[in-house]
């Protein structure tokens, strides 16, 4: 065998341990939820059985976790999203001397524990509006505490497609006598489109699974995941398993037809640029295929 | 009183707003240069600068600073906050070090151990993720294809949508005195008994390194997919083996992806509470756990905010100091 034969093949029995690492114990998790024993494990097999998942779907404390991550969910996207799309605006509008800082401070959540932005809005909140007012509840604090950091999150991915933002399209619109709303309404949010619902998307699964900032600002209710901690916690049963499996079978669902979506806006993309140049060429003028 | 000054916190991002555009145009000369009112119009400038004021002020900087200022402050029943016992204090702070007054220990030696087991702890899994991740990351930037490229970052993407909780609870059932190990083990005859491994802490580090390994994989990626293949080929035109490649050429030219993927890493590996509450040893105590117990067993919620202050200040040293030993700037790691 040469050396390089030998090489790949390491580089495959690598790849291969890898991916065995990364969905070894998903697998065998899931495989747990059909196990009929009372502990969550593979061995021994004392028969296949759905009873775990029908627990589940009896689990009254398991489902209103569920229902309130949802409800926080999309409190996160109404307030994470245009918050992120303004961030993303300004940043690409700022004097240029204060971008490195207003960079850094809309970054810093990313890099800041959980734990801390969960407890700081907790403790600043309740003094801002008074531990006793009906403002001062899980859902609305985990919203803010999820949107400090979700935020940033939705930023980056604004500024990567606005960076493919043409600045001659503001001037032609403006120009043309359109007002800065139908400017923003009308060419900046279309262009802006998939991004949103990236962002979105983006927003709602990390607001789904956070775990740290939550368990601070969720006070006296609880989301799926604190749930799910106090549950592991206290000991286990397979229904835990079951939930894991269908987490993950909605998530694959959801990640394939998001890569359809997401094919076909390329294909899209590259239609209209291909429509464009031909009729550049049709008008006479040389089609700019390098630029 | 702070509720009321809360409308006045868009006119001041208005003003500071205001005060660059100014010194911009003394800077610039006021050429031809649309200033941010003129160019967005009133609807869309009182948007941008509203969400944007909500977000700085409201939801990173002032929750934070309070934080601090709540740090250093003693616990007090509510009628006696604002009167004459409420007076800045460092006892929170002493109490990690010193631990309670009068202790004839002299140390807090419980909480102090926590905290250095837990930055060691972290420096180790962020090593180890380095480790594991480098390679793949090599791979993907350059020899996997289009096709197969996409499908990778999808297979690597999918297991980070489960929850912590999910994913620890994983390594919990693997590592179980009835989980795979074990069982295997006990089937070769290797040892006799099951083997704790949530006391050895063994469960808590895989858990701890599988928990963010994307956020290593993709920095690492970012920085050696920008590199020139053609560098590669030099050096192996050159005669250099195939470590010196990575060691001298690869590594250096991605320095400020490493520097990235390991700061975030580390970070969160400290910052971590999902894994260490279900993987940890029932003896052996995370500092985020710690901080935990104070909110939310004793109730002590100054002590608390000290705490996990400290633990932030000691994360964010460390770090600079590390990005100053690798001669890494903040800018480029941003990026």
């Amino acid at each position: 065998m040469t050396s390089k034969g030998i090489f790949s093949f390491f580089i495959g029995f690598y790849l291969l341990l890898f991916f065995a690492y990364l969905f070894g114990p998903l697998l065998i998790m899931g495989a747990t939820a059909f196990n009929n024993s009372s502990y969550p494990q593979l061995w021994p097999w004392e028969g296949f059985t759905l009873y775990w998942f029908i627990k589940l779907a009896n689990d009254q404390a398991m489902l209103r976790g569920i229902g309130n991550s949802l409800l926080v969910g999309l409190g996160v996207i109404c307030l994470a999203v245009p918050i992120g799309l303004a961030g993303a605006i300004v940043m690409t509008q700022i004097y240029w001397r204060a971008r490195a800082l207003y960079y850094l401070i809309v970054v810093s959540p990313l890099l800041t524990p959980g734990v801390i932005i969960g407890i700081s809005t907790v403790l600043f909140w309740r003094q801002l509006l008074g531990a006793n007012q009906p403002l001062y509840s899980g859902y609305f604090m985990t919203i803010l505490g999820q949107a400090t950091f979700i935020s940033a999150y939705c930023m980056l991915i604004f500024l990567s497609r606005l960076q493919r933002f043409d600045r001659a399209q503001e001037e032609a619109a403006l120009d043309l006598g359109a007002s800065n709303l139908q400017f923003f309404w009308q060419v900046l949010l279309p262009f802006l489109r998939p991004a949103v619902f990236s962002a979105a998307v983006l927003a709602f699964l990390s607001s789904f699974e956070n775990y740290n900032t939550t368990t601070f600002t969720i006070l006296a209710r609880t989301t799926l995941t604190t749930e799910l901690a106090g549950r592991v916690r206290q000991g286990s049963n397979p229904s835990l398993s079951a939930l894991a499996l269908l987490i993950i079978t909605i998530t694959l669902i959801g990640a394939i037809l998001y890569e359809i979506y997401k094919r076909r806006e390329d294909r899209r993309e590259k239609a209209r640029a291909a429509v464009a140049a031909a009729a550049a060429e049709a008008e006479g003028e040389p089609a700019i295929a390098a630029a | 009183m702070s509720r009321l000054l809360l409308p006045l916190i868009p006119v001041v991002v208005a003003l500071i707003f205001w005060a660059m555009a100014a010194a911009e145009r003394r800077a610039v000369g006021n050429v031809a240069h649309f200033g941010f009112f003129r160019r967005n119009g009133a609807v869309l400038s009182a948007y941008l600068l509203g969400a944007v004021s909500l977000w700085i002020l409201l939801l990173i900087v002032l929750p934070q600073l309070y934080m601090v200022e709540f740090s250093f402050r003693p616990r007090l029943p509510p009628s006696e906050i604002g009167g004459p016992k409420d007076v800045y204090t460092l006892a929170n702070y002493s109490y990690l070090i010193f631990g309670r007054p009068g202790d004839p220990e002299g140390y807090n030696k419980l909480h102090l151990g926590i905290f250095l087991r837990t930055i060691v702890a972290s420096i180790f899994v962020t090593l180890l993720n380095f480790a594991i991740c480098y390679p793949i990351a090599f791979f993907m930037a350059k020899v996997a294809k289009g096709g197969s490229m996409r499908l990778m970052v999808l297979a690597l993407i999918v297991p980070f949508w489960v929850n912590e909780i999910l994913r620890a609870f994983a390594f919990r059932i693997l590592f179980s005195s009835g989980g795979i190990f074990n069982t295997v083990l006990l089937a070769t005859g290797l040892v006799d008994a099951p083997l704790d491994f949530f006391k050895s802490d063994i469960a808590l580090y895989a858990g701890l390194s599988y928990a963010y390994l994307l956020l290593m994989i993709f920095p690492l990626y970012n920085a050696i997919e920008a590199m020139d293949s053609n560098q590669i080929e030099a050096a192996r035109d050159l005669g250099a083996p195939w470590w010196h490649i990575h060691l001298f050429v690869v590594m250096p030219y991605a320095k400020p992806g490493i520097a990235s993927g390991c700061t975030m890493v580390f970070m969160l590996t400290a910052g971590a509470l999902a894994a260490p509450q279900v993987l940890g040893g029932p003896s052996s105590l995370w500092f985020t756990q710690v901080v935990y117990n104070w909110f939310y067993q004793a109730f002590n919620w100054n002590l608390g905010a000290a705490y996990a202050f400290a633990l932030l200040i000691a994360c964010v040293i460390f770090v600079m100091v590390v990005l100053r030993l690798f001669k890494v700037s903040l800018g480029e790691i941003a990026k």
